[in-house]
């Protein structure tokens, strides 16, 4: 912080010179098809979450070349409608990522329609047919990776009771809880999820509470879907248990605990996304993928993983990555007994039925109301 | 025993451990309020106060190495904005709680400003006691891990119960908060004892913050402080202006809050979010239960603007 900035004259005049020197080259029409590209983040980047997984992202943009702008903790008001436009009229973005799941409806909409020129991308998928074309979703099935987390985590449980800390219980948040219920049921179908939600995404004292809770009804494995998993792996570390990370990696907060991860994989879309933008490719309405895709990814297994672990994991992964693994095949049935999806139904990672989950499978013990 | 073979029992066992865990910021932070209030301000600044204790404990102990040195750097930035608001209140009429609105806002920003580069570091955290080393059961072992900090303040309050009705300052800061003009005649300053009143407030407020930072949960995030700075001076006048009601209202704060997650927990799911808000309703409760149209809050102070 202490260095010092200030210049002798001559350096001062030479700077200038170069300056000069320099905007006389005919560069300024080669950078003119590369946006300005703003970042907007709901939180701190550096949460050890869904934050910081964006900001990685931002951060692949960047080391392109490409100018990008950031704002952290922009709440879904309208004050995201005010820093869009600051970013649109100062700075010269012509392409947007907020990626707050409420900043879409209204704010992103209605920006959208007042800057036709922009390009907004919006992280969720909310996206549907009749809105303005300058409007995208892009969102990944991360419920592959939780399903790969769940089967470590069979591997290594004694108790096989799991804890999973949630915010509320929205069909995203089910999905993950399912899939990662489904993935160490199919290692060892006497497993229970026990689940607690905690009301909103960002609780830290709940959160904690949440966990110390669940270390007391005698689970061995925790995992969150939460906005900074910080709080719950960091206070199950401290009881002594396994942990598996969710949005980014968490290994470096529980070297005791941590398996392996959902995290996801922005710093590989977003390159791509702007390279296509340069090249004035069309992109799509929706942009969803998982694994195969590049836009989710796992942790890298941490010496806690047993052998016979990765193997598993590895496999049902390379079936992912191939011709495609159906987590949600039927039967199904939910916590309370009744089948959700009928035996030979299968609900492959693009159905849209999957959108709508509103359920707990068996093995689950928890409530959505 | 094992952890299946306990069932419910460990509901009220997780209760009693959140009671712990939970309640320590409410503690200090209304033991602090109470000096303050006593001394006729009411210091509304105390969740500003909170989260700049939390953000610089954290920031010290990061640096030094030292949890207990943030915990002191915690409570130093508690003076500071104590002195501040006392400072801005001695101006002649000034309202003690638009200034405290201003500062809870102003804290509150520049914690989140300076904190910035301290979201991924880890600090390292206070110590606990094991105080349940003569169980077998690991919940109840868990439960009465308990923070130094809530010692401190377990052991504080009977002293500061007992320093407000026998010593020469307690009473000092009562005859001031009662009555000003009595003080002013017998030759104190209102306005300086209220500023040594505000300055001990903040300086419980910072070590109550840097509880949440150092403790429990132990990180230094925005979303740090949900409100425990502004619970804990409604948490005051709950508690009738008595240190040890205010330790009990602390335990009841902190025990309910377990609550919600103990019993889904055990699997006791419905109603989720009717539990987690049952720490409002029960403030909400017996604030209905205890209230009279016929007399004045009792143990109120005379000079207390909410009161008067």
């Amino acid at each position: 912080m202490s260095q010092d900035y200030r210049l002798s004259r001559r350096a001062v005049i030479a700077g200038m010179s170069a300056g000069a020197a320099f905007s006389a080259l005919p560069v300024g029409s080669a950078w003119a098809a590369t946006p300005t590209v703003g970042f907007i983040y709901v939180g701190p980047k550096d949460d050890y979450g869904y934050n910081q997984a964006h900001a990685a992202g931002a951060a692949a943009v960047k080391a392109m070349g490409v100018k990008v702008v950031e704002e952290e903790r922009v709440p879904e008001t309208i004050d995201v409608e005010k820093t869009m436009e600051s970013m649109i009229n100062l700075d010269g973005a012509s392409l947007l990522f907020p990626t707050s799941f409420g900043y879409f409806d209204p704010h992103i909409l209605k920006e959208a329609k007042k800057y036709p020129n922009v390009t907004f991308m919006h992280c969720g998928g909310l996206w549907h047919e009749g809105l303005p074309a300058n409007v995208h979703s892009y969102f990944g099935y991360i419920d592959e990776a939780e399903f790969l987390s769940g089967i470590v985590a069979a591997h290594v449980t004694k108790t096989k009771k799991f804890g999973f800390v949630a915010a509320k219980p929205i069909p995203q948040v089910l999905r993950n809880i399912n899939a990662f219920t489904l993935g160490a049921r199919s290692i060892d179908p006497t497993i229970t999820v026990q689940v607690i939600f905690t009301g909103d995404w960002s609780m830290p004292v709940k959160e904690a509470e949440a966990t110390n809770s669940l270390a007391d009804q005698g689970v061995d494995v925790v995992t969150c879907h939460v906005d900074s998993p910080k709080v719950v792996i960091e206070t199950a570390e401290k009881r002594g248990l396994f942990t598996t990370g969710y949005h980014a990696s968490q290994a470096a907060l529980a070297p005791n605990g941590y398996l392996t991860g959902a995290e996801w994989n922005w710093e590989a879309l977003y390159p791509s996304l702007i390279t296509d933008f340069e090249a004035g490719k069309t992109i799509p309405g929706l942009i969803r993928g998982g694994l195969k895709a590049g836009i989710v990814k796992t942790s890298p297994y941490t010496a806690l993983v047993p052998d016979a672990a990765k193997a598993k994991a590895d496999a049902v992964k390379a079936q992912f990555m191939g011709d495609g693994f159906v987590i949600f095949a039927g039967p199904i049935k939910d916590n309370k007994g009744a089948t959700v999806i009928d035996a030979g139904t299968m609900r492959g990672q693009t159905d849209i039925e999957l959108e709508k989950m509103s359920y707990l499978v068996e093995g689950v013990i928890g409530s959505t109301s | 025993m094992s952890a299946a073979s306990l069932g419910l029992w460990t509901v009220p066992i997780a209760v009693l451990g959140g009671a712990i865990r939970v309640s320590t910021p409410f503690l200090f932070v209304s033991l602090g309020e109470l000096v303050t209030e006593k001394s006729g301000r009411i210091n509304l600044g105390l969740e500003g106060t909170l989260i700049m204790g939390a953000m610089s404990g954290f920031g010290v102990a990061y640096l030094t190495g030292s949890p207990w040195l943030g915990v002191l750097a915690a409570g130093m930035v508690g003076v500071i904005f104590g002195a501040l608001h006392a400072a801005i209140c001695s101006l002649p009429r000034v309202n003690d709680i638009a200034v405290g609105i201003a500062l809870m806002i102003f804290g509150i920003g520049l914690a989140f400003y300076l904190g910035k580069p301290l979201v991924q570091p880890r600090a390292p955290t206070l110590p606990a006691l094991p105080l349940g080393f003569w169980s077998d059961i690991p919940q109840v072992r868990a439960a009465l891990q308990v923070n130094a900090l809530f010692i401190v303040g377990l052991v504080f309050t009977p002293v500061l119960s007992w320093a407000l009705a026998n010593t020469r300052w307690g009473l000092i800061v009562r005859m001031v908060g009662d009555s000003s003009e009595a003080a002013r005649a017998l030759g104190y300053s209102p306005i300086r004892v209220r500023l040594y009143a505000t300055c001990f407030g903040g300086f419980m407020a910072g070590v109550g913050g840097s509880f949440l930072s150092l403790y429990y949960p132990g990180s230094w995030n925005e979303g740090l402080s949900s409100g425990q700075g502004i619970t804990a001076v409604a948490l005051v006048i709950f508690a009738r202006w008595n240190p040890v009601a205010c330790f009990g209202a602390s335990l009841l704060f902190g025990g309910a809050g377990a609550l919600g997650p103990a019993l889904q927990a055990v699997g006791v799911t419905s109603g989720t979010y009717l539990l987690n808000a049952a720490p409002y309703f029960l403030t909400l409760l017996i604030l209905v239960l205890s209230s009279s149209s016929r007399r004045r809050v009792a143990g109120a102070p005379g000079e207390l603007s909410v009161t008067k």
